[in-house]
């Protein structure tokens, strides 16, 4: 046997522990999802076989009107949360990439939003936007923008808007971090060749500084819009949907059908049809991925 | 080979946390809003365990709108994840119909039942079987600002809600307080136990025949004057994000003449040392309709029952006998009133809240309750989606509650 044969086999050996595990916690969870959305499982024991019935819980969820509205929400929720956190996370690693004094302290504090669990960040975001005593009204009160205190989670014209603001604080860090990385790469030369060249700050910024982050960005970019668009935790604490349905997302709309009403089959169908969804936001990150290794070759 | 020795330490690290202590540990769930406090039922317990030094409780809080779906996501993952769970009067039927509790009704004792308020059976009864002792008794009461009545020239307070209206518009006028009303009208069960009240009062019928009449009679007059309320500008518009601790802070804040809520606030509101209307609050039971129904009262009350995947039910019932006592109960009467007829001339528990005893006499002879269906959850949800369009101006009254209806027609 060749010495590459045998190397090979070891590999594989020592792997299958790593694969039992993958199959236990991954693969089986997801083939009886699968599964699942073609019976009518009851979440309860009386029920606990359910029947075999085909397409029906996918016809269900794709003719709901609620279902649909709900993904048209998500997807509100994505772009604008993500186009947020993009856009500010460029601008605060483009300051904190200056010299200045004190700049490792605020890197080190840049963090601190990212590292607060969710629900945490949910419920200090609901103090914050509490019509009676939140200090949001107290500010724009004071700064005379609002004449009078007012409800933002209650009203639902502002309260998914109010909802994606809490979102983009917390997670604006992690772009604006991994954008920070990327711009210590940046060789400093290309600038001052810029410069010579008479370039100003906004062609130094699209022309040199754009691109080189580029690929970085667009991981970041690819990663955050999968994780916001099945986005639940922080909606579940600050407004469980309402008011009026209108920040209830897809996620809790799966959440909902499985654990609230309990039927197992169709909520693993409305899941099945969230992931195939996710899927496409996938398939375009490999996609890019690849593209990027190909133009970096 | 390092790293898997390493691994191997890891996994024998963990085998050993599992091994198994030699007493009985019950895991029971309990919520941490309204009615007894975090700190009365960690009391209860440590009292329990002392008088059965066997028998362990780990509790666990959670807030009433995660309690349904972590008993029923529990039960879903098989194996004993509760000994205990408390358990709302809206899920008996669902629960019975998914066999998540265990049946005692040959666990109570026979002479026991004629001891308990009807209304607190109602809350664990389905066809015939009992699945829990009742523990919590509860419903909603009409509580107002003694100091404002007066101040607006008010002798008596309300008995209608046409009179609640009447006074609640004198009191605005005169610039007392900015929105006299409060209520919990998220989109939440909440808003519902409100909706229910009113419904009460007007004698609605939640179904005509079988099929959903939401849309009519005095199901609608509810809906109706919840609506009428906000555009008259009576009712505090933040009410619409509100649950029952919104409620309690903005009239112990002395933000609110009126305010609907449970048993709980009655006490806390009269605590100097977290409001500003202490001493200040008046109680009376939800109040009726002219010509329909002198008070209402929706069924708020909870109880403690044995999920089926529980391999300690003996042990559990020991613990969800000892804190449905009477004794106990009596002890712990500030914050939730006993199931026990006789608690309620038991000098110990009436002293100090005569005025919410008084109250709760008439409201548990008037207790009734939320639309009785195994599929109650669904039902709720959608009934929420309906009633907040209507109250936030989206869809008039009258079509929000036809679509409601039509909607809970469709369930499956």
């Amino acid at each position: 046997m060749s010495s590459a044969l045998q190397q090979r086999r070891t590999a594989w050996v020592l792997l299958v522990p790593m694969l039992g595990i993958m199959a236990a916690v991954t693969a089986w969870p997801l083939l009886r999802t699968v599964w699942l959305s073609f019976t009518d499982t009851g979440m309860g024991i009386g029920d606990s076989g359910g029947q075999w019935v085909g397409l029906e819980n996918f016809a269900r969820a794709l003719s709901d009107a609620d279902f649909r509205t709900g993904f048209g929400r998500t997807l509100y929720f994505t772009l604008v949360s993500v186009g947020l956190e993009l856009l500010i996370g460029i601008l605060v690693a483009l300051l904190l990439n200056q010299k200045f004094r004190g700049r490792f302290l605020m890197r080190a504090l840049l963090v601190l939003p990212w590292a607060l669990p969710t629900i945490v960040n949910a419920m200090m975001w609901r103090l914050i936007y509490n019509p009676e005593y939140g200090s949001l009204n107290a500010l724009l009160t004071q700064l005379g923008i609002l004449s009078e205190y007012r409800s933002w989670l209650g009203d639902p014209e502002t309260a998914m808007n109010m909802v994606i603001l809490a979102d983009v604080w917390k997670n604006y860090p992690i772009i604006a971090l991994i954008a920070l990385a990327a711009l210590q790469t940046v060789p400093t030369e290309l600038y001052e060749a810029a410069r010579l060249d008479g370039a100003n700050a906004w062609h130094r910024f699209w022309h040199i500084t754009l691109p080189s982050i580029a690929g970085p960005l667009i991981v970041a970019l690819v990663l955050r819009t999968i994780e916001a668009f099945r986005v639940f935790d922080i909606i579940y604490v600050m407004t469980r949907g309402g008011p009026a349905d209108s920040t209830r997302t897809v996620s809790f709309y799966v959440y909902q059908e499985s654990f609230s009403y309990l039927h197992a089959g169709t909520g693993a169908a409305y899941a099945i049809a969230v992931v195939g969804f996710s899927s496409l936001l996938i398939g375009a990150y490999i996609f890019l991925l690849r593209r990027q290794n190909g133009a970096s070759r | 080979m390092k790293r898997l020795n390493q691994v191997a330490v890891a996994v024998m690290m963990t085998g050993c946390a599992i091994g198994a202590s030699a007493e009985t540990t019950l895991n029971a769930l309990f919520m941490s809003q309204a009615a007894y406090s975090e700190a009365d039922i960690k009391a209860m317990s440590a009292d329990f365990t002392k008088a059965n030094p066997g028998i362990k409780v780990k509790l666990e809080f959670v807030p009433y709108e995660a309690l349904h779906d972590k008993i029923v996501a529990a039960n879903g993952a098989g194996g004993s994840g509760y000994d205990v769970v408390l358990f709302d009067v809206i899920w008996p039927a669902e629960f019975a119909k998914n066999k998540m509790l265990v049946d005692v009704t040959k666990r109570i004792p026979a002479d026991q039942v004629g001891k308990v308020f009807d209304g607190a059976w109602t809350t664990v009864n389905n066809n015939g079987h009992k699945l829990g002792m009742p523990w919590i008794l509860d419903t909603k009461y009409l509580y107002y600002n003694k100091d404002m009545l007066k101040k607006a020239g008010i002798a008596n307070p309300p008995k209608t809600w046409a009179e609640v209206l009447q006074q609640a518009k004198i009191i605005k006028d005169k610039g007392l307080v900015k929105y006299p009303l409060v209520w919990s009208w998220s989109q939440s069960e909440a808003m519902i136990c409100d909706f229910t009240t009113l419904a009460l009062a007007h004698k609605g019928q939640f179904f005509d025949k079988g099929k959903p009449a939401f849309d009519k009679g005095g199901v609608l007059d509810a809906a109706k004057l919840m609506q009428a309320s906000l555009a008259s500008g009576l009712t505090n518009p933040n009410s619409r994000e509100y649950l029952e601790e919104d409620v309690r802070k903005v009239f112990s804040n002395g933000e609110a003449a009126f305010a609907l809520n449970w048993t709980y606030m009655y006490n806390m509101a009269n605590d100097p040392k977290q409001s500003k209307v202490a001493g200040k609050v008046g109680i009376l039971p939800a109040p009726g309709v002219a010509g329909k129904s002198v008070a209402s009262a929706v069924n708020g009350s909870m109880g403690l029952g044995i999920p089926s995947g529980s391999k300690h039910a003996d042990d559990a019932w020991k613990y969800i006998s000892y804190m449905t006592s009477a004794p106990v109960q009596n002890k712990y009467a500030k914050l939730s009133l006993p199931i026990w007829k006789a608690s309620y001339d038991d000098a110990a528990v009436t002293k100090g809240q005569e005025e919410l005893i008084a109250a709760a006499k008439q409201s548990m002879a008037v207790m009734a309750g939320r639309p009785e269906t195994p599929a109650y959850t669904q039902l709720s949800t959608i009934l929420q989606k309906h009633l907040q369009k209507a109250l936030l101006g989206q869809t008039p009254v009258a079509d929000a509650m036809k679509a409601a209806s039509t909607e809970i027609a469709g369930i499956r």
